[in-house]
């Protein structure tokens, strides 16, 4: 759907980045400074590369082997600025409908009152900007880019600079587009949680560079690619399938195939696909299945890997009979347990370590 | 006493036209004058810069001479004006718009560039990102935005057309009816013996006149204020 491929210099900083994406969420992700923003401002003409390509549903947006460059207002690209840039002069309602007096058809991706409901921003019509909060300026400028029948939406750190009950509203609500509307998201993130939770896709960025780009799961069991996930963040992704909700205790049971997990705060219902982000640090390793345990999930499988990092811990991969998952333990423990690849052990997770934040809905 | 006799009236009429027109004219000319300055960059920029506030430290008899010079029956550009389209600025109320207009346009374009530089940019990205094109961009985004810049512009030169005396005099002359405003009215009464009383009145009409048109900007720029900054008015 969208492809990329460009180089450019802004200043001293080099971006160098190709990637490509189909419908969905993808996440650009990577740390502050990294090139997230620059390359989605070439991707919505902004920025002018120095070469490369740019395509999204085979129209050519940029080829500088051709010499096309269409402007920003032909590129038919939806963006959502982290500040969201709502027109201060004009109402929420005009700027909804900004974008309608360039476009002769009415957006393909929704419509006026569809919109309006879809962000529950009927309330505000007729407002102005600067009397907004800032989750009901993200979501008139989500709206507004929606409007404006794009191809492709971006989305620049939409919840920067929300607290955190504002990040959960507009989460929600990029969730909804997601489910509900057909157009591709880039949705640039410096937070794992994010990604975890809105995205399938997922493309590593760092110094300007793409380090790698692929399914979520598959980038972060990656070896390699784990020091830009962040020390404290980084940890596996399993995808499993509601099985139940035990009303009682509060937990939801989900399957996969290296067994079932024990988790609280699962709103899905029974047959859904989820996401867990399991961190390492939350994961322990046992040698045999241990009793007398407070910890519900326990679970068999073998080691796969010894990490090679220097100081007090290491990360240990395992495997869940096909599931990749990777416990951070001390060095001295792994000697202790006499830890080598092939060993089967038994990984056990602390049900209250993985909390709403970790859990994404596919 | 408190009526206006037929004179005074005249001269009151001629001035508000002269102001009026002169802001009319030098509008869109400061518009485009600042959005050069303010936006593009180009080897004798600080020249033009430069000749554009040239009026503001001029004597404005040099001011007035030159545009004699320019723009007379005579002149390089007067000459064509006159020959081809029949139009006369010398010893015409028109002439005395262009000396006004001329004399307050580096007040307006300071005040309208002002405002520019201060517009977020991003804005008229995000804009753009929506579909529109840079000339919609300029008219929706851009000139909503720095309308209190122009509307303070507005008044300074009107203020300014309201004053001018050296360039007037020196361009169109005195002539009652045609070319004598307000301050060319009053410097004729303090040279007859007499006329002080005369001159007073019309120097009362003209402080009036100034209070009014600053007491109305500032209505207007409140409310062009609340709009740029986005609050419910």
């Amino acid at each position: 759907m969208l492809d990329v491929d460009v180089r450019c210099r802004v200043g001293g900083f080099a971006l160098d980045a190709a990637f490509s994406t189909n419908a969905g969420v993808t996440a650009l992700f990577g740390r502050s400074g990294a090139g997230k923003t620059t390359l989605l401002n070439l991707i919505a003409g902004l920025t002018r590369p120095e070469s490369g390509r740019i395509t999204v549903g085979g129209r050519t947006l940029y080829d500088a082997a051709t010499g096309i460059n269409l402007p920003a207002h032909a590129r038919r690209v939806g963006y959502v600025f982290q500040e969201g840039r709502l027109l201060p002069h004009l109402t929420v309602r005009h700027n909804l409908l900004y974008g309608n007096y360039f476009n002769r058809k009415q957006s393909h991706v929704i419509g006026f009152d569809a919109a309006i409901e879809l962000l529950g921003i009927a309330h505000i019509l007729e407002r102005r900007p600067g009397a907004l909060s800032g989750g009901e300026k993200q979501r008139v400028a989500i709206g507004r880019a929606l409007l404006a029948n794009p191809e492709v939406l971006l989305l620049d750190e939409p919840l920067a600079s929300l607290d955190a009950p504002r990040k959960a509203e507009i989460l929600y609500y990029v969730e909804r587009l997601r489910d509900e509307l057909r157009v591709p998201i880039v949705y640039v993130s410096h937070s794992l949680d994010e990604v975890v939770r809105l995205a399938n896709t997922v493309v590593l960025i760092s110094d300007g560079k793409v380090l790698g780009a692929g399914e979520l799961r598959e980038i972060m069991s990656r070896a390699e690619l784990r020091p830009y996930l962040g020390r404290h963040e980084g940890g596996a992704v399993i995808e499993a399938q509601v099985a139940g909700q035990d009303l009682e205790s509060g937990l939801a049971r989900l399957d996969f195939a290296g067994g079932t997990l024990e988790i609280p705060d699962v709103e899905g219902l029974p047959g859904e696909r989820v996401r867990v982000r399991v961190r390492a640090r939350d994961v322990s390793i046992a040698t045999s299945r241990p009793t007398g345990l407070s910890i519900r999930n326990v679970l068999a499988g073998t080691v796969v890997a010894l990490g090679e990092e220097d100081g007090p811990s290491l990360d240990v991969q395992l495997d869940l009979h096909g599931t990749a998952l990777l416990a951070r333990i001390t060095r001295k423990s792994a000697a202790e347990l006499g830890l080598r690849p092939g060993l089967p052990v038994f990984a056990l997770i602390k049900s209250v370590s993985i909390d709403r934040r970790s859990v994404g809905y596919a | 006493m408190w009526s206006l006799t037929p004179a005074e009236t005249a001269a009151l009429l001629l001035s508000l036209k002269v102001a009026f027109w002169s802001v009319v004219v030098s509008v869109p000319v400061a518009i485009a004058l600042a959005w050069v300055l303010s936006r593009l960059d180009f080897p004798g920029k600080s020249l033009l810069d430069a000749v554009v506030h040239l009026p503001l430290v001029l004597p404005p008899v040099v001011v007035g001479y030159f545009l004699l010079l320019l723009l007379g029956r005579r002149g390089p550009i007067g000459s064509l004006l006159d020959e081809y389209l029949g139009v006369t600025f010398a010893f015409r109320w028109t002439g005395a718009a262009v000396a006004c207009a001329v004399m307050g346009l580096p007040l307006l374009v300071r005040a309208v560039r002002q405002s520019l530089d201060a517009v977020d940019r991003g804005l008229e990205d995000a804009a753009a990102t929506l579909g529109a094109p840079p000339a919609w961009v300029f008219a929706s985004v851009t000139l909503p935005l720095i309308l209190p810049g122009i509307l303070t512009g507005v008044l300074l030169s009107f203020a300014r057309s309201l004053g001018e005396f050296g360039a007037t005099i020196t361009f169109v002359s005195n002539i009652p009816g045609e070319t004598q405003t307000l301050p060319l009215a009053i410097y004729t009464f303090t040279q007859v013996p007499g006329g002080d009383a005369q001159a007073l009145r019309l120097c009362i009409l003209s402080i009036v006149l100034s209070l009014a048109a600053l007491m109305a900007s500032e209505i207007l720029l409140r409310r062009a204020n609340v709009r740029a900054a986005g609050r419910d008015a």
